[in-house]
């Protein structure tokens, strides 16, 4: 489908909201394994989008790092992070660790946002474009296919961490922390593989944003577009990778829409958040998978 | 005790008191519920904004008081019935999903409603600053400090000593037991929802001559408030007082010795550091899981 | 003869389509959002002048049509509406950006896609470098610094604190404030700052009390986090002049500050006191018209902000007028040759080097007293 899409898209504008979608989407599918399969709640990984962003385009911009080689040591570094407090916050469960999470996200805003010598602060900084072996990649459509491509890879990877055994096992914690703990899954470094996996791949998403746009502020990394993120995963599915996609999709492109609207987006949005939650606690794609299968076993 | 050091504690004391109110409207709903309500913000903000509206109108304040705490009781009670209630099997992160919503459609419609503008409430008593010692305090902040307790005492007597009180602590210990003995947890949720509505109006109109109100002055107080409630321990009305007063203590203490940039940093590395030695905050009660 | 007629009739009715199609002004403001009380004026000023304009019979013959998006403070969300504009509205020229990270976002797709883009939004950095097809017409956060130090020093001051915000245009300021204070012969003793959501800013001020030798403060700041710097500062009962910025410059500070407001001092636009301008003063005509069409019809206090918008709109329409087209090149070339033009901010010199064109006297010394402005007669 991601082939086909090009062909609907008529200018740049369009483009560049169906890389906005592609790139949220490597998030949310990160994050889904943490919130859908790990059954984990997370209200900060902005933090670790803005991380990601900002390590990047200051390696790139103040020291001149190639912005391939920032990209990865900011993504690594992200990782790295994450797989140090992951440890101490994920032995908190429900809203303490939503409050945690929440904590953490706020302070990469508020550091990132006030060390303005380095990170131009509320302003933001301007980042180089990325360049890989010296050219650089530049144009709706080059940067549609490579977020196209990373989407795809990131989507596989997540399927087949699913349905290994490792998978199995962030399932069954799922279900029950204590349960799982009982038949010998070591629940805290399962927790932390899933945390660190949607670390990095929102960090990576954050980078290549950065590179992207050209730009980048602390509005990146708020408590405003953590919610957004989550709210992407839930909306769409949890415990469902393409349910992932869907809900970045719908969520990224609804606002377009709504400009219509103009005073009353705020309202309509919340409105639809609200009401899809509650007719459809399990989120779009499943909710349509369960009617789908209603629909066939009915009797011709 | 230095002037500066006094006044850095009166500073704390009189922010604490705002998150401790905030935060006893978390606690009263999580309570009854389990469900944080993420809109909680919302009803501080209606609280101030729909006085300053009745004000405007030409009514005098204590009616005004008494008006906006009643509209904001009644939008506690919509969102129970309309948001809450059909959705009360949902997973924990889609009961989130759906209290943030609400607090996203309310800013939304009190951006509409009202303006965008900031507004004022006269103080109650005055804005003669207070000397203590060679520091100053606002009488504001006595208003506040002195709701706040006569709130709690009235709730401490409504749990104990009335029955849907009980009531509702009964569903917060054990739903089902609870239904068995006969409660209604319909209408607990109902009478949770609107008591923390209308604390949370009370809040927001106290605080409103200090802070000043406007549509989105929600957002932030809400999220400290959250803060201070899981500090203190959820499920906790003293924890939550407990918690407001020490994270504005915090906070004025962090900005006048360490970095006033950094204040809101310290204050949450330091709930961070509290969570990890007590995963329960200070007074949350140990919970155990059933397999 | 019918073929000609026909012909005739085509080009005609093709010249009259070309014609009849309207100029597009596009706009991305933050409507809502934390930046809102600086978008919401703007959507509005625009709005109402658009509507002007067309019932006046419209520019070059054509009428006018604002295509305007809410980025609501947030530098992405402006710059996808930014590329919206350009490319799929086709818009002739782009007035807006409300705060300085929406439009510095934007910077980019405006240099790239050859559209004029006239800004709103107040730091230096906008228009220094120059770009070429990025102006502004908000008076910078440098010169609100230098009209303050230029203040102080004539009431004796030469020992001054500094206490700001966390948004972007305090910490601008403050940056502009603390590079320019040693041209001005001000040092700053202490500099403080406040979050957000703060409500109580007393343990700043204490420290900013106990400095030794301080003789003035100045608060960088907008929305209620000044108001509160205000009470505050009488509470304490610190007695060194305050100064604010003109990011507070309107009568809702003065409101919301109440009796703590009296006596401090802040640069505005003459637009805050229009009607009491001397006669003579050659901005009086345009704020006096431009206050009373706001006032009437959005019945609400005129804002400086606004006032930019209504500057930004009608230098954009002046410049279509000058070069007799809409096409991008020719508008953006008059534009940069604007002079003399009279706006609410002030008297506006264009050129190659700087896209801003006001200088120190467009800003005005203001001071609160008793509830309400007056200028500050120099000496004073």
């Amino acid at each position: 489908m991601l082939l086909l899409l090009p062909l609907a898209l008529p200018n740049a504008y369009t483009y560049e909201v169906a890389i906005l979608v592609g790139l949220n989407a490597i998030v949310c599918v990160g994050l889904n394994l943490l919130v859908g399969f790990a059954g984990q709640v997370s209200l900060g990984h902005a933090g670790f989008f803005g991380l990601g962003a900002y390590g990047s385009a200051i390696l790139a911009a103040r020291y001149g790092w190639p912005p391939l080689a920032a990209l990865a040591a900011a993504t690594a570094a992200t990782g790295a992070l994450a797989w140090l407090i992951g440890r101490p916050i994920l032995r908190l469960k429900g809203h303490y660790l939503a409050m945690a999470t929440l904590g953490f996200g706020i302070i990469v805003s508020i550091v990132v946002a006030n060390e303005d010598r380095v990170t131009g602060g509320p302003d933001g900084m301007s980042v180089p474009p990325l360049s890989v072996l010296g050219t650089a990649i530049a144009g709706e459509k080059t940067w549609y296919w490579l977020v196209a491509a990373l989407l795809v890879a990131t989507v596989w990877v997540a399927l087949n961490l699913i349905d290994s055994p490792r998978g199995r096992a962030l399932r069954a914690l799922h279900g029950s922390e204590t349960a799982a703990q009982a038949i010998g899954i070591d629940a805290a470094r399962h927790k932390l593989s899933a945390f660190v996996i949607s670390a990095l791949l929102a960090a990576a998403a954050g980078a290549l944003t950065a590179h992207y746009a050209g730009f980048i502020t602390p509005a990146k990394a708020s408590f405003l577009h953590s919610i957004e993120l989550i709210t992407m995963v839930v909306f769409g599915g949890m415990a469902s990778t393409f349910g992932a996609v869907v809900g970045a999709a719908v969520l990224t492109t609804l606002p377009q829409f709504l400009t219509v609207f103009k005073e009353y987006e705020m309202v309509l949005l919340g409105a639809v958040m609200m009401l899809t939650m509650i007719f459809m606690p399990r989120g779009l794609v499943p909710t349509l998978e369960k009617a789908l299968a209603a629909a066939r076993r009915k009797p011709l | 005790m230095s002037a500066q050091l006094l006044q850095f504690l009166l500073s704390g004391l009189t922010v604490g008191a705002i998150y401790a109110l905030v935060a006893l409207g978390f606690a009263i709903i999580y309570n009854a519920s389990h469900v944080i309500n993420f809109a909680q913000g919302e009803f501080v903000m209606i609280g101030g904004m729909a006085t300053v509206s009745f004000i405007d109108a030409g009514l005098p304040l204590p009616l005004s008081i008494v008006l906006a705490v009643g509209a904001a009781a009644l939008v506690g009670l919509l969102l129970e019935k309309l948001a809450i209630e059909p959705a009360r099997n949902a997973s924990v992160v889609t009961l989130i999903i759906i209290t943030i919503g609400a607090s996203i459609l309310l800013r939304g419609l009190a951006s509409l409603a009202w303006d965008k503008k900031i507004h004022a409430l006269p103080a109650f008593s005055g804005e003669a600053p207070i000397a203590l010692g060679g520091a100053t305090l606002l009488p504001q902040t006595l208003w506040v400090l002195g709701v706040a307790a006569v709130v709690l005492a009235l709730l401490w007597w409504f749990f104990n000593r009335t029955l849907t009180g009980s009531a509702i602590l009964a569903v917060s210990h054990n739903r089902l037991a609870a239904q068995l003995m006969g409660v209604s947890v319909r209408r607990v949720l109902l009478v949770s929802f609107g008591l923390s509505a209308a604390l949370g109006a009370l809040a927001g109109i106290l605080i409103a001559p200090i802070t000043f109100t406007s549509w989105d002055v929600g957002v932030m107080l809400g999220l400290k408030g959250f803060a201070a409630a899981i500090l203190g321990g959820l499920g906790s009305g003293p924890g939550a007082v407990v918690g407001g007063l020490a994270l504005g203590m915090i906070e004025s203490l962090g900005a006048g010795y360490l970095s006033s940039a950094y204040k809101d940093v310290f204050a949450f590395l330091i709930i961070l550091a509290a969570l990890v030695v007590l995963p329960n905050g200070l007074f949350g009660r140990r919970t155990s899981e059933r397999v | 003869m019918v073929l000609r007629l026909a012909l005739l009739a085509l080009a005609a009715t093709l010249g009259f389509s070309v014609q009849a199609q309207p100029i597009r002004i596009g706009a991305f403001l933050a409507v809502t959002g934390p930046a809102a009380f600086l978008g919401d004026p703007e959507q509005k000023t625009l709005e109402l002048y658009v509507e002007k304009t067309n019932a006046a019979g419209g520019v070059l013959g054509r009428k006018l049509e604002l295509v305007s998006y809410d980025s609501a403070g947030d530098a992405e969300k402006a710059r996808t509406y930014a590329r919206r504009l350009i490319e799929q509205d086709r818009v002739d020229v782009i007035v807006g950006g409300s705060t300085t990270g929406e439009t510095m976002a934007v910077v980019p797709l405006a240099e790239a896609a050859g559209m004029p883009f006239i800004s709103l939004a107040g730091a230096v950095v906008i228009v220094e470098p120059v770009k070429k097809w990025v102006f502004k017409t908000p008076h910078t956060d440098r010169m609100a610094c230098e009209k303050i130090f230029v203040d102080m020093r004539a009431r004796g001051a030469t020992r001054a604190a500094l206490i700001s915000g966390s948004g972007g245009f305090d910490k601008s300021m403050r940056a502009e404030c603390l590079k320019v204070a040693g041209k001005h012969g001000v040092s700053i003793v202490a500099d403080e700052t406040y979050g957000a959501g703060d409500t109580d800013m007393t343990a700043q001020l204490t420290k900013i009390k106990n400095a030794a030798g301080v003789q003035a403060v100045l608060n960088a700041g907008f929305g209620q986090g000044p108001a509160i710097v205000t009470k505050n500062y009488r509470q304490l009962g610190i007695a060194v002049p305050l100064y604010q910025s003109h990011g507070v410059a309107s009568k809702q500070f003065v409101k919301l500050a109440g009796d703590a407001a009296e006596g401090v001092r802040l640069p505005a636009a003459a637009l805050l006191v229009a009607e009491t301008l001397p006669d003579a003063d050659a901005q009086k005509k345009v704020v006096v018209d431009y206050k009373r069409a706001y006032e009437a019809r959005f019945r609400q206090e005129v804002s400086t902000f606004g006032g930019h918008a209504y500057d930004g709109l009608m230098l954009a329409l002046e410049a279509m007028r000058r070069a007799g087209s809409t096409e991008k090149a020719k508008v953006r070339d008059a534009l940069e040759s604007i002079r003399g033009y009279m706006g609410t901010a002030g008297a506006v010199n264009m050129s190659a080097q700087d896209h801003m064109g006001l200088d120190l006297t467009a800003f005005r010394m203001l001071e609160v007293r008793q509830g309400d402005w007056q200028l500050v007669k120099p000496g004073h």
